[in-house]
């Protein structure tokens, strides 16, 4: 089996000079696309980061300052801000494509819509999820987490932040023709997430205890595999109903 | 599909309602008290059965969705929007019925067991899986985009059970005496059974009497359903 020739090249000029272009290269421009245009408007993600230090800091104002319940509550609350602030920020994720056409390109390109959007959900965690992943440590020092928990906090959420991008841009995909479907991308993705945040917030509190990690760490870089694998099907999938409903 | 359903459902309603009788009578009169619960323990004649139904349905949904993706089968997608209601209605059932059951029992109407905590998160996936279907304009559009989401939720179902249980295990030791399935007395498990067959047949009851109805909104520009309602009226 050789001859790699594309099954359907399709019509549009734009894209058909580029129908051969391996997946590689569409990967790379795809996310070096997503990600300028994202740099280029800085609001959106500097929002996201925004409100992850907002709802934690709200948490020992609505609970009380005493550094011995912050400490045994923070791993949840670190992590169950982040998973919000992920959702709130996947809102964006196909929306702006949908609304200027770039999608229906996409889906028409004959190009495999997985691959593109696996780079679409890389760009985004990359100026959504690895910000929050970054200053993660911060909101753990304001929120007295043990010394021990560091590291593990910053693994955890690095597998997944990551993971959630994948879960959450299933529901992004699904509700792209929407209107204002922000709290039904919640709806949609939070159960979904509760294995995430489990196995997340537990490592951490386990770190925090002294005891050991292993065990949540693997589930949650098994959860990943799992969904990056599984995930662009569906994503790609919801798209094109997307795509052909909005139309 | 419509005569099928018809000619169906008054079968499906009548099993149910006879089982049912029989399971109540044998469930509340019948079978013994039990020595440790008294007479509270029997609402898991409900319980149980109405949660068996609710992940019962739920994956009635999920397959009946996969055919109509793979298959683009219409009849697969009318039995799966038929489904959700009726299955988020025995979740809520099993839910509520629990929560009557553990205040006497445990001494509070809701505790963060690993089945309680899995059940409620049923619920959200059937309530998001209407949502979404409500919130898509085109019918076309919403059957696919909901048979994605509730394929993408039998997926996830077992590996949220398995995590809700290992957080519950790690987070209260097992301080709650369950009741365990084998160790049941016959009289006691033959009602239960029965209600089983009962709720089974009662989703199947509702299911061919939604499913009519789906068909007849989503059909209503034919020819023959207007003979139908023309012959209804006349």
């Amino acid at each position: 089996m050789s001859a790699p020739a594309p099954a359907s090249p399709p019509a549009p000029a734009l894209t058909a000079s580029r129908a051969e272009v391996g997946l590689f290269t569409l990967f790379a421009r795809v996310y070096k696309r997503d990600l300028t245009l994202t740099v280029r408007t800085a609001g959106q993600w500097l929002n996201t980061l925004l409100f992850f230090i907002i709802v934690v800091s709200l948490f020992p104002l609505g609970i009380g300052p005493g550094p011995q319940t912050l400490s045994t509550i923070a791993p949840g609350i670190v992590w169950v801000s982040a998973l919000l602030s992920m959702m709130l920020s996947l809102d964006s994720l196909f929306a702006n494509d949908f609304r200027d056409g770039t999608l229906e390109q996409f889906v028409v390109s004959g190009q495999p819509l997985s691959v593109i959007v696996v780079a679409k959900v890389l760009a985004h965690w990359t100026t959504g999820g690895l910000p929050l992943v970054l200053l993660s440590p911060l909101l753990g020092l304001v929120m007295q987490l043990p010394d021990a928990a560091y590291g593990v906090l910053l693994l955890s959420l690095l597998i997944g932040t990551l993971a959630l991008s994948f879960i959450g841009g299933i529901g992004a995909a699904l509700i792209v023709s929407v209107n204002q479907g922000g709290v039904l991308l919640s709806l949609l993705v939070l159960p979904l997430t509760v294995p995430v945040l489990i196995f997340g917030s537990g490592a951490v509190t386990s770190a925090g205890l002294g005891l050991t990690t292993s065990m949540q760490v693997s589930v949650l870089a098994a959860i990943l595999a799992l969904s990056v694998s599984l995930a662009p099907l569906a994503m790609a999938g919801a798209l094109r109903v997307g795509v052909a409903a909005g139309r | 599909m419509y005569r099928v359903a018809g000619w169906l459902s008054p079968w499906f309603g009548s099993i149910c309602l006879l089982t049912l009788v029989t399971g109540l009578y044998l469930g509340l009169y019948v079978a013994p008290a039990d020595y440790e619960q008294g007479d509270s323990y029997r609402i898991i004649f409900i319980h149980v059965p109405a949660a068996w139904m609710s992940m019962f349905v739920y994956v009635v949904m999920a397959v009946s969705s996969a055919i109509f993706l793979i298959w683009r089968l219409k009849i697969a997608d009318m039995v799966a929007v038929a489904s959700a209601p009726i299955g988020a209605a025995f979740t809520l059932v099993a839910l509520l019925t629990g929560s009557f059951w553990g205040k006497p029992m445990w001494g509070t109407w809701w505790i963060w067991d690993a089945r309680l905590t899995s059940e409620l998160i049923l619920l959200f996936l059937y309530l998001g899986y209407m949502a979404l279907r409500g919130a898509m304009e085109t019918p076309q559009g919403a059957a696919r985009a909901a048979g994605i989401l509730a394929v993408v939720g039998v997926v996830n179902i077992p590996i949220i059970h398995f995590s809700v249980e290992w957080w519950n295990t790690l987070h209260q030791p097992a301080s709650i005496t369950k009741f365990d399935k084998p160790s049941m007395h016959i009289s006691m498990l033959k009602p239960l059974l029965i209600m089983v067959l009962s709720f089974q047949m009662l989703y199947f009851y509702n299911l061919m009497v939604r499913v009519r109805t789906v068909i007849l909104e989503r059909e209503a520009r034919t020819s023959w359903v207007a003979e139908l309602a023309g012959r209804r009226s006349s």
